[in-house]
């Protein structure tokens, strides 16, 4: 099933635009990549909120916090 | 291309941007050399991720909308035209599924073109992103980094940095180097930004008395301007339009003689532009040296600096001009700097409002004066450039599409908690949780190391 719109190169290059696949579906594609950019970054909020938390569960002890401000670390 | 000269002149123009986007590459890894020498070792490399995310995300947000809107917006819209002014097919062909936005034959200019007003689009977020190190959220700062690279920095680049601009047409506004359109823009955002951020940790007595919080790697944030001047060379010549005669131009000009032009298609040479760089990379860093007494920091600051200040002007100054112009622009930012951290206790990481936003808004000014009475544009009508014009210009850079746009989303982000990170992460450094894993792998391979050598 080809989806391209070039199936030969027996022709004049004049006569040439589109060389992509799915050439019409544009708006599709480009509806699927701005949910998935969204989506990105959803997660990425919440990954980021999630490591703050275990770090400061796992790692905020009064030790810690001494040796990394003072350098130890 | 259906002629050997029209093929020649294609794809010279093709691989000149081309080349130009290559260069720009080098302006990120600067300011992530930067960036990563200025902060503290607990902080690296979440200071580097913070910064070299922005390339995958500003790079779709501005095939998604940020070249759309350069191409819609250059009457305002409403002010000299409506959407798309002056040809709305252009605007049209750059939607995110455009028919110029995908490989096509008969169209070898577009992709390279977005390209290079793509990495504008990152140099803009990376200068934001060195002020505001070792206290923003990551999730914060790429919002912010897709507003002034997608958004903001597109809608001031179609307001004063194409040929139908409004601000070109009715102000007068000239910016052939983008002292205003990335630098006054970034400058503004990040002092609105870093207003409501607050300093770091540390950085203020109880007092107000400012502490350098110093550079864990002073050679690495040298080398790293070292590398940004390098790039900066793509940036210039990215701004130009490599060849254009007068029928592709359509203005006033005429005769046939070809021209290497401006964005807003005057003509200028590459020559010109190469000797105005560098004279006013001299003056900065001159000036640089002496006002900060030999800091090697500031000094190199300074040659950014000096560039920036003259860049709105250095498609026509004299080389002598963008020495001094460079000069008075980096004495100036410097002083700046500290009256505006000893009196509003702005903790500005690395000088990024001062060496990008201060000097130019200068170099705007400056550019309104020197250049008074010179054609802004090579169409009929369009105001000449002026002292007034350009001042106004620059409120409206640094201000209005800078500092105010940046304030809100800081401000938007503080209300949901999403600004800063906690006060015991800023304290342990955003590497820690990394960095004790990394120890732990260390001990337990150095252990089994041990262990076998005992057994064998």
């Amino acid at each position: 099933m080809s989806t391209t719109p070039v199936d030969t190169w027996a022709v004049d290059l004049a006569d040439v635009t589109f060389i992509y696949p799915w050439v019409g579906w544009e708006g599709v594609m480009a509806i699927v990549a701005i949910v998935l950019w969204i989506l990105w970054h959803v997660w990425q909020c919440r990954f980021e909120n999630n490591t703050y938390k275990e770090d400061i569960e796992k790692h905020a002890t009064s030790e810690n916090l001494r040796k990394a401000t003072s350098g130890e670390i | 291309m259906d002629t050997d000269v029209a093929a020649i002149t294609t794809v010279f123009t093709e691989f000149y941007y081309w080349v130009t986007v290559a260069l720009m590459f080098l302006i990120h890894v600067g300011f992530c050399m930067y960036e990563v020498g200025a902060s503290r070792i607990k902080n690296h490399m979440h200071t580097l991720l913070k910064n070299s995310m922005l390339i995958p995300l500003v790079t779709i947000t501005w095939f998604f909308f940020g070249w759309w809107i350069y191409w819609a917006f250059p009457g305002g819209p409403g002010i000299t035209g409506g959407i798309g002014h002056p040809d709305p097919s252009f605007a049209e062909a750059y939607t995110p599924w455009g028919e110029s936005m995908g490989p096509r034959l008969d169209d070898r200019i577009s992709g390279v073109f977005w390209a290079a007003f793509l990495l504008f689009a990152w140099t803009a977020a990376s200068i934001v992103s060195g002020a505001v190190i070792e206290r923003i959220r990551k999730f914060a700062f790429w919002m912010i980094a897709i507003m002034i690279g997608s958004v903001t920095w597109s809608i001031d680049a179609a307001w004063g940095w194409h040929y139908s601009g409004w601000m070109v047409e009715l102000l007068g506004y000239h910016d052939a180097y983008a002292s205003g359109v990335i630098h006054a823009i970034a400058g503004g955002t990040a002092l609105g930004v870093l207003i409501v951020l607050g300093p770091r940790l540390g950085k203020f007595a109880a007092d107000g008395t400012p502490r350098d919080l110093l550079p864990h790697n002073p050679w690495l944030v040298c080398i790293g301007l070292f590398m940004i001047y390098t790039g900066f060379w793509g940036f210039y010549v990215a701004c130009n339009v490599p060849v254009a005669t007068p029928d592709f131009i359509a203005g006033q000009i005429t005769g046939t003689t070809q021209t290497a032009t401006t964005i807003y298609l005057t003509p200028t040479t590459l020559s010109a532009i190469t000797m105005n760089f560098l004279m006013s990379l001299a003056g900065g860093m001159l000036a640089g040296y002496m006002v900060s007494k030999g800091d090697a920091f500031w000094t190199y600051s300074g040659g950014l600096a000096g560039i920036i200040t003259a860049s709105a002007g250095n498609d026509l100054y004299h080389p002598y001009q963008a020495l001094i112009i460079g000069a008075i622009g980096t004495f100036l930012m410097y002083k700046l700097h500290y009256w505006v951290e000893r009196t509003f206790k702005v903790d500005d990481a690395v000088g990024a409002v001062a060496v990008h936003g201060y000097a130019g808004f200068i170099g705007l000014v400056i550019a309104g004066f020197v250049l008074w009475g010179h054609p802004s544009s090579p169409y009929e009508g369009f105001a000449a450039i002026n002292p007034v014009g350009n001042f106004v210009g620059a409120i409206i850079m640094f201000w209005v599409l800078g500092f105010i746009p940046g304030w809100i989303l800081a401000k938007i982000l503080q209300t949901f908690n999403l600004l800063r990170i906690p006060r015991e992460v800023e304290l342990l450094g955003l590497d820690f949780g990394s960095m004790q894993e990394a120890d732990r792998a260390r001990k337990e391979v150095t252990a089994a190391e041990l262990a076998a050598h005992s057994s064998g």
